[in-house]
């Protein structure tokens, strides 16, 4: 297999990774916390387009559409309902409460839809050729719809004034409501767009691996935080670089050295990375405000 | 004169800690109010408790007629109610005009947002020339110009000023203050506290002076200029 054709598939998953470490790091941006039920909502969004292509026939892009804001409201109601009576707390109360809620719907799910992996729809079939190179239309796809989607997100974040708003709450929520900023509204508004992100980075995923279960969303979420963290928790274009650098290393590491080495080679580079800078590639030094 | 804000034995607990005993005071319309006293006095918690940032325990709060009592911050704002917060605090990852923009957050008259921008900017010169600048990388003087110009932006009613000359060299504190008489000359009221009592008190027309979290004198400003005790205490001689 030829060098540029691993690098896109690389681009294609990682593109994904980046999808849902969005997530992490704009929740973690705002309250301050690593939101483990995050990888879950992974695994929500594709059941969600899953059932609503097999089961109702919906396009898939309406089911995107769908499993976007079913999750979106998951997210926000999963924020309000468990972590926003310990926004006080120390985080470590927080943490453990994601911990609790990620167990509560991996069995929801395993109870309501039996554990055993279901088959998800073939999305498209076929590829097209660049030269020497084959792409599959659902690589092309899930990299576009990557790409949209965080040109989107960067725009809302930079542009417009829920984006100014969700800047000033992450930096000093106490500052941002004497300028008028409501802080749950925007709060809430953070989960509902990483969440939504989550369930597209979901949907896409379970196209190119076209297996679904209720504990797929614990490892996928796992690599997608690490993606967070080695571009820097807290930053967005940190979030899509680690993504991107996760899916690289994956693929050139399956292609190259063995597939069975990918996971060591993923966590590895975290560790590295840490080691090098603690903050993350595109991390602040946090430093103390005068 | 009617009384735009007034305070009803405010009593404010850091968990066992009585920070605030028992604290009645009020601001008229037009005013500019003094509120010194040392540190730790608890001023600092007297403006958090009126914005809504902290709850107090007990006691009755006004503002403009309206109770604040259990009313979010961002509500009170936008009642006309606006802070310049201790320390500045403000957005250092976000540019000036981030900034500035943020200060207009609850305000919807495309024209009105256009006109205080102008005013703001004319008030703070050196502001408009670091538009684009992430307000982190400006100096001390600056974000203190910041923090003031944004909290204009709404053109509030009234502004409580928490330390606006905190760490700047005396030519800008002399700045900071005579744009302070400035908005008070435009009708706006203002409650500001200070450790550099002397300046305060001098645009000042009245001053309530707090001791470890209660009000122990309260008379014109002029008259707590003369005053030996105040002297002694807060002025420096
Ligand atoms: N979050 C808090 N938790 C516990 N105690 C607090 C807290 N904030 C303030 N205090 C205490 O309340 C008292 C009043 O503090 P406050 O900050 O209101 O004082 P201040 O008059 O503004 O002082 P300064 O001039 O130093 O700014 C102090 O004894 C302080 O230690
Ligand atoms: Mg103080």
């Amino acid at each position: 297999m030829n060098f540029i054709q691993q690098l896109i598939n690389g681009l294609s998953i990682g593109s994904v990774y980046a999808l849902v470490a969005l997530g992490y790091t704009m929740v973690y941006g705002i309250v301050k916390l690593i939101n483990f039920a995050h990888g879950d909502i992974i695994m929500v969004g594709s059941y969600i387009v899953l059932f609503s292509m097999k089961s109702a026939g919906f396009p898939f892009w309406i089911s995107i559409l769908g499993a976007f804001t079913l999750c979106a409201i998951l997210g926000v109601v999963i924020e309000r309902v468990a972590y926003k009576p310990l926004r006080q707390a120390p985080r470590i109360s927080a943490l453990i409460t994601a911990i609790g809620v990620s167990i509560l719907i991996q069995n929801v799910f395993m109870l309501s839809f039996k554990p055993d992996p279901r088959p998800f729809p073939n999305v498209i079939d076929g590829n097209f050729g660049i030269g020497s190179i084959n792409v599959s239309y659902t690589t092309a796809l899930t990299i576009g719809i990557s790409v949209l989607l965080m040109i989107l997100l960067q725009l809302i974040v930079k542009k417009t004034k829920v984006g100014k708003a969700m800047r000033a709450v992450s930096e000093d929520e106490g500052a941002a409501s004497l300028m008028g900023i409501n802080v749950n509204r925007t709060i809430s508004i953070t989960f509902a767009i990483g969440s939504g992100l989550a369930a597209v980075g979901g949907a896409l995923y379970s196209a190119a691996y076209p297996l679904v279960d209720p504990f797929m969303g614990a490892m996928f979420g796992l690599k997608a935080f690490v993606a967070a963290v080695i571009g820097g928790i807290g930053s967005i274009p940190g979030a899509i670089l680690g993504g991107l650098i996760m899916g690289i290393a994956e693929s050139m590491t399956k292609a190259y050295i063995s597939s069975q080495l990918t996971d060591i080679i993923v966590f590895g580079i975290l560790i590295v990375v840490l080691l090098v800078k603690p903050s993350g590639i595109m991390g602040k030094n946090v430093k103390e405000k005068v | 004169m009617s009384s735009l804000l007034s305070v009803n034995d405010l009593h404010v607990y850091y968990g066992a800690i009585h920070a605030i005993k028992g604290v009645s005071f009020e601001v008229n319309e037009g005013e500019i109010v003094s509120l010194i006293g040392a540190n730790g006095a608890g001023k600092t918690t007297i403006l958090h408790t009126i914005s809504g940032l902290i709850k107090p325990t007990s006691g009755n709060f006004s503002f403009n007629g309206k109770k604040l009592n259990s009313m979010a911050a961002d509500k009170i704002v936008k009642l006309g109610l606006a802070q310049v917060p201790e320390g500045r605090r403000i957005f250092s990852e976000l540019t000036v005009q981030e900034n500035l923009e943020l200060g207009y957050y609850s305000v919807k008259d495309k024209e009105f947002i256009k006109n205080e921008y102008k005013h703001v900017l004319e008030l703070f010169p050196r502001l408009k020339e670091r538009r684009k600048q992430l307000a982190g990388t400006l100096s001390g003087g600056e974000q203190q110009m910041l923090a003031i110009g944004r909290a204009l932006m709404s053109k509030p009613k009234m502004i409580l000023m928490d330390e606006p000359s905190m760490g700047l060299a005396p030519i800008l504190v002399k700045e900071i203050f005579s744009i302070i008489k400035a908005c008070n000359n435009e009708g706006m009221t203002i409650l500001v506290v200070e450790q550099n009592a002397n300046m305060s008190l001098s645009i000042s027309n009245r001053a309530y002076v707090l001791e470890t979290g209660s009000i122990v004198m309260s008379d014109t400003a002029q008259s707590l200029l003369g005053n030996e005790d105040v002297k002694k205490a807060y002025l420096g001689g």
